[in-house]
């Protein structure tokens, strides 16, 4: 999730005739410990149906009774996007029959919403922002898992049944498939950075639905929308909708016209295929949940969430802009993983001396060497056994040049397996970088007495040899030589001969 | 019938073994009124042994050896809850409701339970798979419904008491039929959890017991806040067996209904009512007339919102999990299951309450009947700003005959008039025998009061009962 590009391979973006108008709805599936309704742990990877009861089985009888973490959750996010709370909010039931659906109907949120008319910013490329309205955000219970996959028969499994979810509806701001990414990344990055869902798309604890209709550019009328499901990764996201609007665009061009109806992404063809007509949409039946009372959020309750929200990724990417002078674009790669960036946080404080050009060793450091590591072992950066401190002294003993970058590198090989600090394993090892002139000048001028004819052929006019003298000497110090000084010396030298 | 007020006033000359022992054969020669679909004789017998011991040791609990039947709607682990219906006829519930944990605790013998209308669906208790209930005084008369079994149970002898709930009036009417007390408290105040939902706005655990007492002393056992419900009110278990007991205030208001709220009333209620009015009057009551308005709603408001909490309470049974399940393809189980596992008339308000609430229809009738509800509600609140009770007919007419009105229901939801006003307003209501028809069944008059003042309504129902001498 590391690289932001998006390829614009839509027609609408370059197309000045259309635009795309498009609004999103996101399931974030929360990290509570239990259930919505019920005590179940909302874990996953248990065994099949053993996180059950008879409240999230639907078992004649048992009623719910609200989780209010579940609560606490959604104001998190409900404030961390500038949205309005409702004190008194109350939760329906939508109404349709699927096996792995136990009661007949979710538990969900209708009219008034307890998170409403809110905002996020989205970047676009050069550090432009725009503002995407955020309709509302509202709690349900996730349905169970049908699987169909198997010889034998379908089965169900109801453990993720009564896990919560918050759906955030945004407004229909969004204008292409670029945006529409953006949104989604930063919809990912602020409830990871709340710590509410582990934002994974693949998985399916963030999950995206798109609707999208196109209109002349310039029109203040809505085109007639489709609505495209089964956006399961941030790649199909941007492809299905891009495919989308030029599907829309095509069939006006061509004199047709869009109707309303459900499509679904197929990814193996790349296409978005009809799902159900408009006839055929679910009626709901909406109507309030009896059985739970209201959900009364006072503004005590608003106020201390408020203050402990943590900071959020578009804040922290401007401050460590501006406090740590990174550019842009480090700045944006660590803010998109918030332990990444908590790590060079760490890492630039235990720096001893803390300059910009510090900072931006430390984080050339992390974008390079730690994240190839991170990369080749697949794991995250809370899996890498590494002091922050060490990343600190490594940096600081190249930046001070007391060891070169490529010893440097040795050496956090070596931290990486045993854990020693960088100073310490200099020492031991007496890998600090040779910086006394003295002894270089004796070791360039002893290389330049051996080598009288390349001394000859390089006067003569052969420069690139300049090279070879420099790796001789390094070899004649056991690469500890710093090879600043050594050109320095050897330029001096050879100019005297 | 026998009082639980009377055995304890035999212990321990009479031991509550020898007494569930009684009950039971009452139940065995007593079949044919097909009241109970499943006995729970064995742990019946061990509860009452452990009562001896109880009673022997002087440290009676406050229901100790009280011989209580349950409708097949109330959840009991580990004895089948079929809501006489094919759906649940097998289904085994894994918890106790909480009442029934209640009731134990309190040291009560659950002897059984009891047969009812499919769902707590009807009003005649002609609509269970198990068959009908029988009138306990005439064999061809409906004992009323939906909790007809229980209000037999306790009309029969059968046991000391006995929990239904009531939706609609489904405590009440079957206690007016029958000629036993039938208490429906305030919403929220006995919990729903385990109680298989019909209406969960409205549903309500109610109880029938020979006299006000013994209404009293469960009412205090089973009520409070349960962590289970979250509509129970928030308020202690309630009080009124020592409310009970007082004698009414010097001053207080009844208020009755106008005549035009009287209209379809049958000449064996009016005559019973007119007398109990004179049975008011004479115990020093002000007589005030009051209007609960919008009565031409009543019915419609509650079949509309009832049955539209129905269709989605109901979806669950689907066949999939538990219960009937008719084989065939995943998209055929549910279908399938749901034909032949539900009866005609859960199938009749299942449909009723979908239509209700299909895009398009929601606002002209589930919108209206809520803000009918609203206004309900309102106009209950003024009455009781000036009236202590209101005393009205529980049902317009006494118990009618098996058959009668089984293909109108129409005609069945109007036997329902005078009771679910209540439901509606979340009020508690209660239905004392009164007197009897010229035929000689049981009539029965219902006393109303103030949301949450269930305790001074019992008050009034125990001396009125009293009063009436039935």
């Amino acid at each position: 999730m590391t690289e932001s590009i998006v390829s614009n391979t839509s027609i609408v973006e370059t197309n000045s005739e259309y635009e795309a108008v498009i609004g999103l709805e996101v399931h974030a599936q929360l990290l509570t410990e239990s259930k919505a309704f019920c005590g179940c742990s909302s874990d996953f990877g248990a065994l099949p149906n053993t996180n059950v009861c008879p409240v999230c089985l639907g078992h004649p009888g048992s009623l719910p009774k609200l989780n209010r973490n579940l609560v606490e959750f959604i104001l998190k996010m409900g404030l961390a996007t500038g949205c309005k709370i409702r004190e008194h909010s109350i939760f329906s039931r939508k109404n349709y029959f699927y096996a792995d659906l136990p009661k007949g109907y979710q538990i969900s949120q209708y009219s008034d919403p307890i998170c409403y008319d809110g905002k996020i910013e989205i970047e676009l490329g050069d550090g432009a922002t725009k503002r995407i309205g955020i309709t509302r955000i509202h709690m349900e219970e996730d349905t169970g898992k049908s699987i169909h996959d198997l010889d034998i028969d379908t089965l169900i499994d109801y453990n993720r049944c009564g896990v919560p979810l918050i759906e955030i509806v945004s407004e229909p701001d969004i204008r292409s498939a670029t945006e529409a990414y953006q949104y989604l990344m930063q919809i990912r990055q602020i409830v990871m950075y709340l710590g509410i869902c582990d934002g994974n798309l693949e998985e399916g604890s963030l999950r995206c639905d798109a609707n999208v209709s196109v209109r002349k550019r310039g029109s203040t009328k809505f085109g007639v929308k489709t609505e495209v499901k089964n956006l399961n990764s941030f790649r199909n996201v941007e492809k299905a909708i891009g495919y989308e609007t030029d599907r829309q665009i095509a069939l006006i061009k061509s004199g047709g016209f869009v109707t309303q109806e459900t499509r679904m992404w197929d990814a193996s063809s790349q296409q978005t295929k009809l799902m159900r007509s408009k006839e055929q949409a679910h009626d709901y039946r909406y109507f309030p949940e009896p059985d739970l009372a209201g959900v009364y959020v006072n503004a005590e309750w608003v106020e201390r969430v408020k203050s402990v929200l943590p900071e959020l990724p578009m804040e922290r990417k401007q401050r460590f802009m501006n406090f740590y002078g990174l550019p842009r674009y480090d700045a944006g790669i660590f803010v998109e993983d918030k332990s990444l960036s908590d790590f060079f946080e760490r890492c630039a404080g235990e720096l001893e001396t803390k300059s910009a050009d510090r900072f931006k060793a430390v984080s050339n450091w992390i974008m390079t060497e730690v994240m190839r590591i991170l990369s080749d072992r697949k794991i995250g950066i809370n899996e890498l056994a590494v002091l922050p401190k060490h990343i600190a002294e490594l940096v600081e003993l190249f930046v001070g040049e007391v060891v070169s970058s490529k010893i440097a590198k040795e050496i956090f090989s070596d931290v990486l397996a045993n854990g020693k600090s960088p100073k310490v394993i200099v020492s031991e090892k007496n890998l600090a970088q040779i910086s006394d002139v003295a002894q270089i000048e004796k070791a360039v001028s002893e290389i330049l007495a051996a080598n009288g004819d390349n001394v000859e052929k390089y006067k003569a006019g052969k420069t690139n040899l300049f090279g070879f003298f420099v790796s001789q000497t390094l070899k004649a110090t056991g690469g500890r030589a710093n090879p600043r000084i050594v050109t320095e010396e050897l330029q001096r030298q050879l100019n005297a001969v | 019938m026998k009082s639980y007020e009377e055995f304890l006033r035999s212990i321990p000359q009479k031991s509550c073994i020898d007494e569930t022992h009684d009950f039971l054969g009452e139940i065995s020669r007593k079949q044919e009124l097909n009241a109970f679909i499943t006995l729970n004789e064995e742990n019946a017998v061990c509860a009452a042994a452990e009562s001896d011991v109880r009673f022997a040791d002087g440290r009676p609990r406050s229901l100790e050896g009280m011989i209580v039947a349950l409708k097949d709607n109330i959840a009991t682990a580990g004895i089948r809850t079929t809501c006489a219906s094919k759906m649940l006829e097998n289904y085994v519930p894994v918890s106790n409701a909480s009442v029934a944990d209640s009731l134990r605790e309190s040291g009560a013998v659950v002897i059984g339970k009891t047969n009812m209308d499919e769902f707590a669906m009807g009003s005649s208790n002609e609509n269970s798979v198990f068959g009908a209930v029988a009138h306990p005084l005439n064999a061809d008369y409906v004992p009323g419904g939906s909790s007809g079994g229980s209000a037999v149970a306790v009309a029969a002898g059968m046991a000391h008491a006995a929990l239904g709930t009531d939706t609609g009036g489904s405590v009440r009417q079957p206690a007016a039929f029958c000629g036993v007390v039938g208490f429906k408290p305030s919403y929220g105040r006995i919990s729903r959890s385990g109680v298989v939902a019909f209406a969960s706005s409205f549903d309500q655990i109610g109880i029938f017991a020979p006299d006000v007492y013994s209404t009293a002393r469960i009412f205090d056992a089973v009520s409070g806040r349960d962590r289970r419900d979250s509509t129970t009110a928030d308020l202690p278990p309630a009080q009124s067996f020592d409310t009970v007991r007082r004698p009414l205030p010097e001053h207080f208001t009844v208020a009755t209904l106008p005549d035009d709220q009287l209209e379809g009333c049958d000449e064996d209620v009016m005559c019973v009512y007119r007398r109990s009015l004179e049975i008011w009057l004479s115990a020093g009551a002000k007589i005030m007339t009051a209007t609960i308005p919008h009565s031409e709603a009543w019915i419609p408001a509650y079949y509309v919102l009832a049955t539209a909490e129905a269709s989605s309470n109901l979806a669950r049974f689907d066949g999939i999990r538990y219960g009937c399940r008719v084989a065939g393809d995943y998209d055929d189980i549910t279908v399938a299951s749901r034909s032949q596992g539900f009866g005609a008339e859960v199938k009749r308000r299942i449909m009723l309450g979908t239509y209700v609430l299909s895009s398009g229809y929601y606002d002209s009738y589930f919108g209206k009947a809520q803000r009918a509800r609203r206004l309900i509600y309102d106009g209950y609140a003024s009455i009781f700003e000036k009236a202590d009770i209101l005393f009205l007919p529980t049902t317009p007419t006494p118990a009618f005959r098996r058959g009668e009105k089984i293909n109108d229901p129409v005609a069945m939801y109007l036997s329902d008039y005078f009771t679910v006003s209540a439901n509606l307003a979340g009020i508690p209501a209660v239905s004392v025998p009164a007197g009897e028809s010229a035929g000689g069944m049981p009539v029965g008059m219902q006393l109303q009061a103030r949301r949450y003042d269930d305790e001074r309504l019992l008050q009034f129902a125990r001396c009125f009962q009293e009063s009436a001498k039935i």
